[in-house]
């Protein structure tokens, strides 16, 4: 088997499963205050310190989440509410086009349910913001909030992270980035990047599933989604997830330890991917930056003439598992709102499929591919000219 | 062989996979998402295509450990079935949106792309029976009379039904659904759906109202030649229709009127007594042929005009490739783009020998 979608969900390191194993069976509620709740509170603490430390951040500026989801819907709904809150002027909202659902969505619902204004920031054709977009979108007095992916999911295009902090900032406006691909993969240092707020999960960098982190600056007001019991700052309510938590700092220490090596390796096999599956497919087209500004383990390739679920199907009965890297709805394949933004021809964006490669990647895994997509390819393509076909004329209308 | 299983999410098309399962072949199933808009969740057993029928599929094909995807069909199923209905409306006739669904889509858009991906037969879950004599298809009725779907799988060519596995043909409807409970399948006790899956809450005139907007004509009554009324389009009647004509005074006679004729380019609807609407000769385009060759000669054989009941002996000729259809005793409710199919009758499941689309009937 060649699992080649380590950006959809990663192995857990070994690591993190012992340190996670182990607090399972640990008794305690981080927020009782005797014996058994100070240890649970104590691990929860050192956990918070391991990842302030691992990604730039003071321990304070780490909110436990739920997840990448969760983050990023606190992020952009709390910090807009907050600002608006603070001025009424303030409705609008910075998005760039190429985000996760999860940012995405998010802002879409501000505007539709409340009052929000959204301009959405074009990329190039990479899928990056330009600072320059930035700043002509900043003009006006009345936005509440900046967000911009660190690197996208899809197509693994890296954007300027720092340099859009610092547009924001000139204008005194919170800049939030979803770096749940990033963590692990580049080197995420929150200080350096000037963000005001950044998402991160657990499951991408080799940690549990259900558990996420929202660094927040501790100066950066956000109103809760979540109320309750006033953990986390009173941002973030609801009972600590001990084992999931230690499990997500033991994954983050290790991912970050290990990414300058991890990043070498992995690209280094994710070219020998894109040339070996464009030596069989010499026509196959790689989306997203050609460059070092690009995710290492991330192969986005488009396929003229297939759809791209013919191809994970014959993939997938190989043994080889990507994915389509486009939205879900009932498991219906839409048209990648980031190919769209990128300006690929719908047509070309339905043949693509997302190769990702992580920290158990092999030369194996590639070499599986390699092997696997010409005939895979060849009848793909025969399968959507298929859908093409018109077999007989059109029926009925002719003869009254 | 390599089989793609298409399941709606229904009870029979996930015990047909099932079946094709334990026969031997190596299954894989497939949803098609066909609404380009789809629900959340059904609504009592009308509409199909929604995320719980997805749903519901997806779990029976975890139960049967084969791998399983949804494939959008939407765009194909627009073009071919759902604007296909509305243009035949629009043009007087009375279309079955089913059997355009199987011509169109399953055994064309889908069964192609299943031949081209490797695959080398399509199984439903069709009450119909497919026997080989001599590696030839034989298209033949259900076992079970009352869900036997031949008719809509009639218009089906021996190309397509070559390709074509309907595990169910020998069983009934209620084996089926003990068969789902003793498999364990959650979708046991599923209502059936009926109706059209494309028009969930079951009203077509409102739903060709909406499309088609208003064309008003005028009804009258065909043996006087008087106006009766108006009507706001030729959409909102079918042949044999009594019900809903809006015609306030009552016939002369007393008797009720039905809809005799729709006639789209004048706009008329034609009314008459119950006896005007008895047909004896049908002629009907497009043969086709699912189980031989053509017709050479005059055949004694049964008629059906619609999906269930509407049959009569008949004898049937090709003339001019039209098929000249004599009835020995009249149908009612016989209306132009309905398909007719022949039957040669045979205990072991009657035999289609053809399916047309009605043209003209007398």
């Amino acid at each position: 088997m060649a699992y080649l979608d380590h950006a959809a969900t990663t192995p857990m390191h070994p690591d993190a499963i012992t340190a996670m194993t182990r607090a399972l069976s640990t008794l305690g509620n981080a927020s009782s205050l005797h014996t058994s709740g100070r240890r649970a509170r104590r691990a929860v603490e050192e956990a918070r310190e391991d990842i302030a430390d691992a990604l730039g951040a003071r321990p304070s500026e780490v909110i436990f989440t739920g997840g990448g989801t969760e983050s990023d819907n606190l992020a952009v709904k709390g910090v807009f509410w907050a600002r608006r809150a603070a001025d009424p002027r303030r409705r609008r909202v910075l998005a760039s086009a190429v985000e996760h659902h999860a940012v995405l969505d998010a802002v879409q619902w501000l505007a539709d349910q409340d009052g929000a204004e959204v301009t959405w920031l074009d990329t190039d054709r990479y899928g990056r913001v330009h600072p320059d977009v930035l700043r002509e979108a900043l003009r006006g007095d009345d936005v509440a909030l900046v967000t911009a992916m660190w690197a996208n999911n899809e197509v693994g295009t890296i954007n300027p992270v720092a340099e859009l902090a610092a547009v924001a900032a000139e204008h005194g406006v919170p800049f939030h980035t979803d770096a749940v691909q990033a963590v692990g993969a580049v080197p995420v240092d929150f200080k350096d990047s000037g963000a005001s707020a950044l998402t991160m999960t657990g499951h991408k960098v080799g940690g549990p599933y259900g558990v996420g982190v929202l660094l927040l600056g501790r100066d950066v007001a956000c109103t809760p989604l979540l109320h309750g019991g006033g953990q986390e700052r009173d941002v973030r309510s609801g009972t600590l997830d001990v084992p999931a938590i230690v499990g997500l700092a033991a994954a983050v220490r290790r991912a970050v330890e290990d990414q300058p090596a991890n990043a070498v390796e992995v690209a280094a096999l994710r070219d020998e991917l894109i040339a070996s599956v464009r030596r069989v497919v010499p026509d196959a087209i790689v989306n997203g930056d050609p460059g070092p500004q690009r995710l290492p383990g991330n192969a986005h390739l488009t396929f003229p003439g297939c759809e791209g679920d013919s191809l994970l199907m014959l993939l997938d009965a190989k043994g080889i598992e990507c994915s389509t890297g486009s939205a879900c709805t009932a498991g219906v394949a839409q048209p990648s709102h980031v190919l769209l933004a990128m300006d690929v021809e719908p047509a070309l964006s339905r043949g693509s499929l997302r190769f990702s490669l992580g920290h158990t990647s092999t030369a194996h895994d590639v070499r599986d591919l390699a092997e696997a997509i010409g005939p895979v390819v060849e009848r793909a393509r025969n399968a959507g000219l298929a859908g093409m076909r018109r077999s007989k004329g059109k029926n009925v209308k002719a003869e009254v | 062989m390599r089989v793609l299983a298409a399941m709606s999410g229904g009870v029979d098309s996930a015990v047909a996979a099932a079946r094709a399962v334990e026969a031997g072949h190596d299954v894989t199933g497939v949803h098609l998402a066909l609404s380009a808009k789809p629900g959340t969740l059904r609504t009592g057993a009308r509409g199909c295509c929604t995320v719980e029928d997805a749903h519901d599929a997806r779990r029976a094909a975890d139960l049967m450990g084969i791998p399983f995807y949804v494939w959008d069909f939407a765009e194909r199923f627009t073009e071919d079935v759902v604007e296909d209905f509305v243009a035949e409306y629009a043009a007087g006739r009375t279309p079955n949106p089913c059997l355009r669904c199987n011509e169109r889509i399953k055994f064309e858009a889908l069964l192609d792309k299943a031949i081209a991906l490797g695959f080398d037969a399509v199984c439903t879950g069709h009450y119909a029976r497919l026997s080989a004599v001599d590696g030839v298809v034989e298209l033949r009725r259900s076992a079970d009379d009352g869900k036997d779907q031949s008719y809509v799988l009639a218009s089906l060519t021996r190309e397509q039904l070559s390709h074509a596995m309907f595990p169910l043909g020998d069983s009934t409807k209620a084996a089926v659904r003990a068969e789902a409970a003793t498999r364990g399948l959650a979708v046991a006790e599923k209502p059936d759906s009926h109706d059209i899956c494309f028009i969930p809450d079951g009203d077509t005139q409102k739903f060709l109202g909406n499309r088609l907007g208003q064309s008003p004509g005028l009804l009258i009554d065909d043996a006087t030649g008087a106006v009766l009324g108006r009507h706001a389009g030729v959409h909102e009647f079918t042949i044999g229709q009594r019900k809903g004509l809006g015609i306030d005074a009552p016939a002369p006679d007393g008797r009720p009127r039905y809809v005799l004729s729709l006639e789209p380019v004048s706009g008329n609807v034609r009314v008459g007594a119950a006896e005007k609407l008895a047909v004896t000769t049908i002629t009907a385009t497009r043969p086709s042929w699912p189980s031989g060759t053509p017709l050479t000669g005059p055949i004694e054989c049964v008629a059906q005009v619609r999906a269930h009941g509407g049959t009569a002996p008949a004898v049937a000729e090709l003339v001019d490739n039209h098929l000249q259809i004599h009835l020995r005793t009249p149908l009612t409710g016989v209306a132009p783009g309905q398909a007719v199919a022949l039957y040669h009758p045979d205990t072991n499941g009657d035999l289609v020998l053809a399916s047309a689309t009605i043209n003209t009937t007398a």
